[in-house]
């Protein structure tokens, strides 16, 4: 079987989408030669028309889309950096994710985000490292995490095909990752699906985007101790309530892995809705980012005493058990 | 362009306001109104040089706008008192409508921001047919980075788009000449996009100089700038009203009375028309408002129609369990 690495699965997925559908185009910066990868071959194959490099206009070319997207299009901007996101909040939360309800359903935008590259990047710098996806769940706009490349694959397709905005954030740590895959059984994945990527008894770890591998680790390392169950919800905003539920049902204990900072952050809506509303037969637990966004980009030392890490992983676990 | 279709156009425009200020009073429409009174021929001239397939990208000053492209003023006067037959189904209100049936986009909050998402709507249906598209702001937007964005990419990609800036002199309660260095015209200039400052209290001249750029967009030749000299009689918001901003002179606002647009057009209509177009506009209205204020509020069964197109219900603000 082909080996497929993560970066190449979300070029595949646009290269395909754009093949089948040409009213799919991406823009972004440097994408004519291809510098994050995921437009690798797409100006050959599509154009300069399809295949749009634009300034570095970020405020100027997500409402770009927007328009773009009105008129029938189905844009993929991309981003090379995370916090350039942090300039478009308003593009993306305030206009393109409301022009569907302002207009009473006469309009649609089917815009993608693509973020290849979030969260720590080792050496560069405070500004470089943030992981902004609970800001946007918390906006309301639909947000992906892929954690393996057959994922980012079919998560990236429905993106595309979805007639509403949605942010697919690529994971920095996770755009390496190979995986052995049959081309044929690259599908689209539905929003709002999350998948049980190890089943067991004792614990439900809910893990994110590139922390599901730290955490399918954690649990084969504490095998022989207690039996974890690895949830990745895959899709963050709509989130698999449901999928989650049925997990405790199982466990009744829960840890949240989650690379937001912690306040306001993803893990604490997971935490809090599991308290009102699921099984828990023991007081649950998060390991994620500090409040603030202290990961300082320079000293991996620094950074890595920061980040949710293994370790935590493994502690809050053995906690969730005792109790 | 015959003279009674402008004027008639410009008189329904001022008196919908008139009429939609006195629901503000009733309490009708609850939001309150940013009111063009005063600006009605550039609305009515620009929109006369378009196709019904061009497009329109409104703001917040854009009762004008819509009016002005052809859409029912009764279901917008529905939708300014956010009723469920409105354009808009009431989730636009007077800050936010689009009405695509008649090429509108939209208006968005966020000054200055709308004329990239023009833009972008002008790339797309450039690359398949002569549609134009025109996209309104005022001075206030000037002075926003995301403007000066957008016609950088419009110059760039040479898209069909024509902006409209008018200059009403203020923002809120901000003279332009305190915030705008440089000029309107020498910003779009520095982008290489042809622009002119024009009259707009008269609506031939709008039309004529409409009418040039739009030509020029749909002929290929890319992007331009008008800015019309105009000015609004009313508060910036009927909020206004009730407060106590002194911000321009009596004095000021008599003079630009003076050179009233609506006048000026009436003015080329022989009177016994003028009488004819005026009765038909009051007996439209009458029948517009009469609309607005006797249909149903959406159900508040419905709040989560619309938040996605693809129809994604959202979990309510109350725990369920
Ligand atoms: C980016 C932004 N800043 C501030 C506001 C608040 N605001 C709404 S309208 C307005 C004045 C706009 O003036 P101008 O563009 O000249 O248009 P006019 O009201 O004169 O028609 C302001 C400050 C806003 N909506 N968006
Ligand atoms: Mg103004």
């Amino acid at each position: 079987m082909p080996k497929l690495s993560y970066a190449k699965a979300l070029n595949r997925a646009l290269s395909d989408e754009m093949a089948r559908d040409p009213s799919v185009f991406v823009m972004g910066e440097d994408i004519h030669l291809a510098l994050t990868q995921t437009t690798t071959g797409l100006l050959d194959r599509f154009g300069p028309q399809r295949v749009v490099q634009t300034p570095l206009s970020e405020q100027g070319f997500t409402n770009f889309a927007t328009g773009a997207a009105m008129a029938g299009r189905r844009p993929v901007v991309e981003y090379q950096i995370p916090f350039l996101l942090l300039l478009v909040i308003e593009q993306i939360a305030n206009q393109a994710n409301k022009f569907a309800l302002m207009s009473g359903g006469q309009t649609r935008v089917p815009v993608t985000y693509l973020l290849p590259g979030t969260g720590w990047r080792p050496g560069w710098g405070a500004q470089h490292s943030d992981q902004p996806y609970s800001v946007f769940a918390h906006l309301g706009v639909k947000t992906v995490i892929p954690a393996t490349p057959t994922d980012a694959y079919g998560l990236l397709t429905t993106a595309i095909r979805d007639d509403d905005p949605v942010m697919v954030f690529a994971p920095m740590p996770a755009l390496g990752i190979r995986e052995d895959v049959d081309y044929a059984d690259l599908a689209p994945i539905p929003l709002g699906v999350g998948l049980v990527r190890r089943a067991g008894t004792d614990v439900t770890v809910v893990a994110v985007g590139h922390l599901v591998h730290d955490a399918l680790a954690v649990a084969e390392e504490l095998a022989g101790e207690v039996s974890v169950e690895v949830f990745d919800p895959r899709s963050l905003y709509p989130f698999d309530w449901a999928g989650l539920a049925a997990s405790l049902e199982r466990t009744g204990r829960l840890v949240v892995f989650d690379d937001s900072n912690r306040s306001c952050g993803l893990a604490g809506e997971i935490l809090a809705t599991a308290a009102e509303e699921m099984r828990l037969d023991a007081a649950p637990k998060r390991v994620t980012r500090p409040d603030g966004a202290v990961v300082i980009g320079c000293a991996p030392g620094l950074d890595l005493a920061v980040q949710p890490s293994r370790a935590q992983l493994t502690n809050a676990i053995r906690a969730v058990l005792k109790s | 362009m015959n003279a009674a279709r402008l004027y008639r156009t410009m008189r329904l425009i001022r008196r919908f306001e008139e009429r939609a200020i006195e629901l503000v009073r009733s309490g009708d429409i609850a939001s309150g109104i940013h009111p063009c009174i005063g600006q009605e021929a550039v609305a009515a001239g620009v929109c006369a040089a378009l196709r019904p397939d061009d497009i329109v990208l409104s703001n917040h000053r854009g009762h004008g706008h819509l009016l002005a492209k052809g859409s029912d003023p009764g279901r917008f006067l529905a939708e300014l008192a956010a009723k469920d037959t409105g354009i808009d189904r009431g989730r636009a209100g007077s800050f936010h409508p689009s009405d695509f049936s008649v090429g509108v986009y939209g208006a968005s909050g966020t000054v200055g921001h709308g004329a990239a998402i023009a833009a972008g709507v002008a790339w797309a249906v450039g690359q398949d047919s002569d549609r134009v598209v025109v996209s309104f702001f005022g001075d206030g937007a000037v002075s926003q980075g995301a403007l000066l964005e957008s016609f950088n990419l419009a110059a760039l990609w040479q898209v069909p788009v024509v902006f409209v800036c008018e200059n009403n002199y203020y923002a809120t309660t901000l003279p332009a000449d305190t915030a705008i260095a440089g000029t309107v015209t020498g910003r779009a200039e520095a982008f290489g996009i042809p622009a002119y400052t024009v009259d707009g209290q008269d609506a031939d001249v709008v039309l004529e100089a409409a009418a040039g750029a739009v030509g020029r967009a749909r002929a290929g030749g890319g992007p331009s700038l008008l800015e019309f000299s105009t000015y609004r009689y009313e508060g910036h918001h009927t909020f206004e009203r009730t407060m106590r901003l002194r911000y321009r002179d009596e004095a000021e606002v008599a003079r630009w009375r003076a050179r009233d647009p609506l006048a000026l057009q009436a003015s080329r209509v022989a009177p016994g028309e003028r009488e004819r177009i005026d009765a038909e506009i009051e007996t439209l209205l009458d029948e517009a408002v009469r609309y607005a204020v006797e249909s149903p509020q959406p159900d508040p069964l419905d709040a989560f129609d619309h938040l996605y197109a693809g129809g994604m219900r959202v979990r309510a603000g109350v725990s369920h369990a």
